[in-house]
């Protein structure tokens, strides 16, 4: 079974009268420990499958299936929990929450699991462990360089061990090298079997994923797997 | 993999349900967060915070002030004699019975034998004849400004709540000799033999000296203790323990004005009374001087004690019934509870707790206005934060919950700050208008205020909160 299942899912706005399909009658499956990219150039619905995929938006038509759980009906009380344990999100701006430190912005997640205090800290330095940040924990995310914010916002998604990570244009405001050693981390953690979806408009982005969905018009234009398509450098 | 799975797993809708008990409204961290957010813009919280500081301290002050104004007029109502104590006065004849005029015999001491006998719902009963007018009371020729002289029997000490604390009241023995003896109070005294305050010497007891009332010498035999309110009492005391400079150059008088000695007015009269035997009343000045030579053994006013507040009604009628017989069924006399005072009292209290208590009341409002405006300024300010709140796993009720604490905490510590201030402004209150009556602040002022502040909060946190709550991630996150 699939980790998740979008079956026939349309996103319709109403903008003044006008109907502006984001997403029309996509299909996709993702399965567990795929490492898969989504590109597609801006206002192409990229951003919009992103959000419904990971539960920030509802569908107007279709249904999608997340870890077995049935999306479809869910209540946004019930989405906020999908989110909270199921899913981690990273953007292009980090947002992490500047007042707080890095150690309490990689908390966050678990204080609306209902985390205790003391578990919460244990996890969280595991997980800036895991990205060479946990000398960093008390620092302030502006104190932090691009890079190391970037981590600090991985370890903040990875924190609830969610079943798959959505990446928002993960390296689109950092440099070459540090975008170089973020997705260089995503290829890591997605050898140690995590399912990572990034979203991306760089083809060069999109070719380091085994996989790619290109998003045009709201409609999925190629599935190709990149590595057939000699896309892979490495 | 490092990390183990958050418990417990969520597979099913079902279980959805289960797990959105856990995270819940997570009080504790809401409040940390709020307490955070208050401490990042300082200057900008205690500004909200002033707004409910006023209205708290306005409303304890407030309540202090008529606690204290209830207070006095408890302590006056008290001091001429509680609740139990009825007047019977003289009254004009009823116009239907204006042909018996010459009939009425007015209260006289029979009423009071006969109130004693038949009726038993009147525990205590005295008469009160007073010294006919330009009635002087002088010691070497020196008069006192003003005294109550009366002519009465012993009873009217405990009627009247006077305590002798020096010598002796009068007995029946003195009454039936008609005896010239006297029971004076502290006013008397003072102006007569000299201040204790002002002498600075130990206070002089003049038993057993001789005073000249009308013209007649009296012997003290007992003085009454000095009658004073709380606050009085209070500000003696401090003057004891830090005495003012001595006035230098002649000795003069500064006139009327300002905090006479003896308190409030009605302590004032209190300590002013002489008390003389009716008998020696009846035969040193009523029964035959002046221009008038007819004898007049009318009393003025009769002194009853009920035996409880909740039979005054019984009681009342069985002493008219009595009276009615002794003053051959002429109506001439009237009932006077102190249930009007103490009416006046409760209408007075109420009447400053409710302007008070109203405009208390509006600056609380005025502080919440002030609130909802900052918290709906923050939420403003904070539409991205709680986009990422609500990406990471945040519901709607965990934001609701955690604005709504963010300007209850506001608005309960302005509780606290407003409490706090409140005894300073309480003190501000007393320096610029002195009253008789202490401010006292109560636990119980403090604690609706604080409830006060709470519910202000709270509801001023709703609007903010459920904005907030209701962002949609998506646009939030974009939110620049």
């Amino acid at each position: 079974m699939p980790l998740v299942e979008l079956r026939n899912v349309s996103k319709i706005y109403h903008l003044g009268g006008e109907e502006i399909r984001a997403l029309d009658n996509v299909s996709l499956d993702i399965a567990g420990g795929e490492f898969i990219s989504i590109i597609g150039p801006s206002g192409s619905g990229k951003s919009t499958l992103m959000h419904i995929l990971g539960c920030l938006d509802t569908p107007t038509r279709g249904s999608i299936k997340l870890d077995g759980i049935d999306i479809h009906g869910a209540s946004r009380a019930e989405l906020a929990v999908i989110r909270n344990r199921k899913i981690g999100f990273v953007f292009q701006f980090f947002n992490l929450l500047p007042k707080l430190t890095v150690l309490q912005n990689v908390e966050l997640p678990m204080i609306y699991s209902g985390i205790s205090g003391r578990e919460r800290r244990e996890r969280a330095i595991t997980a800036l462990q895991m990205m060479d940040m946990e000398n960093r924990a008390k620092h302030r995310p502006l104190q932090l360089s691009g890079g190391q914010q970037q981590r600090a916002a991985i370890a903040r998604a990875l924190v609830n061990s969610p079943k798959i990570v959505f990446a928002d244009e993960p390296t689109g405001n950092l440099d070459s090298h540090t975008g170089e050693t973020i997705l260089a981390l995503f290829s890591k953690l997605s050898q140690e079997g995590r399912t990572i979806v990034l979203v991306t408009h760089d083809p060069e982005i999109a070719a380091r994923t085994p996989r790619r969905i290109e998003i045009r018009d709201g409609q999925i234009a190629k599935n190709v797997d990149a590595r057939l398509a000699g896309l892979v450098r490495n | 993999m490092p990390i183990e799975p958050v418990k417990p797993p969520v597979r099913t809708l079902a279980e959805l349900g289960s797990a959105l008990v856990v995270p819940g409204l997570n009080l504790g961290n809401a409040i940390t967060v709020g307490f955070k957010e208050i401490w990042a813009h300082k200057f900008r919280s205690i500004l909200t915070m002033l707004g409910i500081i006023l209205g708290v301290s306005s409303l304890v002050a407030m309540s202090a002030l008529v606690k204290g104004m209830e207070n006095g007029m408890r302590e006056a109502l008290i001091a001429i004699g509680g609740l139990e104590k009825v007047r019977i006065e003289q009254q004009d004849i009823p116009p239907e019975q204006q042909h018996l005029a010459d009939q009425a015999v007015g209260l006289t001491v029979h009423d009071l034998y006969a109130l004693r006998a038949s009726a038993p719902l009147v525990t205590e009963a005295a008469p009160e004849m007073r010294a006919p007018r330009n009635t002087r009371v002088t010691k070497n020729s020196r008069p006192t400004d003003w005294a109550n002289v009366v002519g009465t029997w012993p009873a009217a000490v405990d009627l009247n709540q006077h305590t002798v604390e020096h010598g002796r009241m009068f007995n029946q023995v003195d009454d039936d000799y008609a005896r010239n003896v006297c029971v004076i109070g502290t006013n008397i005294r003072d102006q007569l033999f000299g201040d204790e305050e002002d002498s600075g010497r130990p206070p002089i007891i003049p038993l057993g000296q001789t005073l000249n009332i009308g013209g007649e010498p009296f012997v003290i035999i007992g003085m009454f203790e000095r009658y004073e309110s709380e606050t009085e009492k209070k500000r003696r005391q401090y003057l004891k323990e830090h005495p003012v400079a001595q006035q230098t150059g002649p000795a003069r008088s500064r006139g009327w004005g300002g905090r006479g000695r003896g308190g409030d007015f009605i302590f004032r009269m209190k300590n002013s009374t002489v008390y003389i035997p009716l008998n020696t009343m009846y035969l040193k000045f009523k029964s035959a001087v002046g221009t008038n030579s007819a004898p007049d053994p009318r009393l003025d006013v009769i002194n009853i004690r009920v035996a409880d507040v909740d039979t005054m009604n019984s009681a009342l009628q069985q002493a008219k019934n009595v009276l009615m017989h002794s003053h051959k069924g002429i109506e001439d006399f009237s009932f006077m509870t102190q249930e009007n005072m103490s009416e006046g009292i409760s209408t007075a209290i109420r009447n400053a707790r409710l302007s008070g208590g109203l405009i208390a009341i509006i600056s609380l409002l005025v502080g919440g206005i002030g609130i909802m405006n900052i918290m709906l300024a923050s939420i403003t300010e904070r539409i991205r934060e709680i986009g990422i709140r609500k990406a990471v796993g945040a519901s709607n009720p965990n934001i609701f919950i955690q604005i709504l604490v963010e300007s209850t905490v506001i608005a309960l510590l302005g509780g606290i700050a407003g409490i706090v201030a409140s005894y300073g402004f309480v003190q501000i209150l007393v320096a610029i208008s002195p009253t008789d009556n202490t401010p006292v602040i109560t636990p119980m002022a403090g604690l609706v205020a604080f409830g006060f502040s709470a519910l202000v909060g709270i509801t001023a946190g709703i609007i903010p909160a459920l904005k907030a709550a209701q962002l949609d991630p998506i646009q939030a996150l974009r939110y620049e």
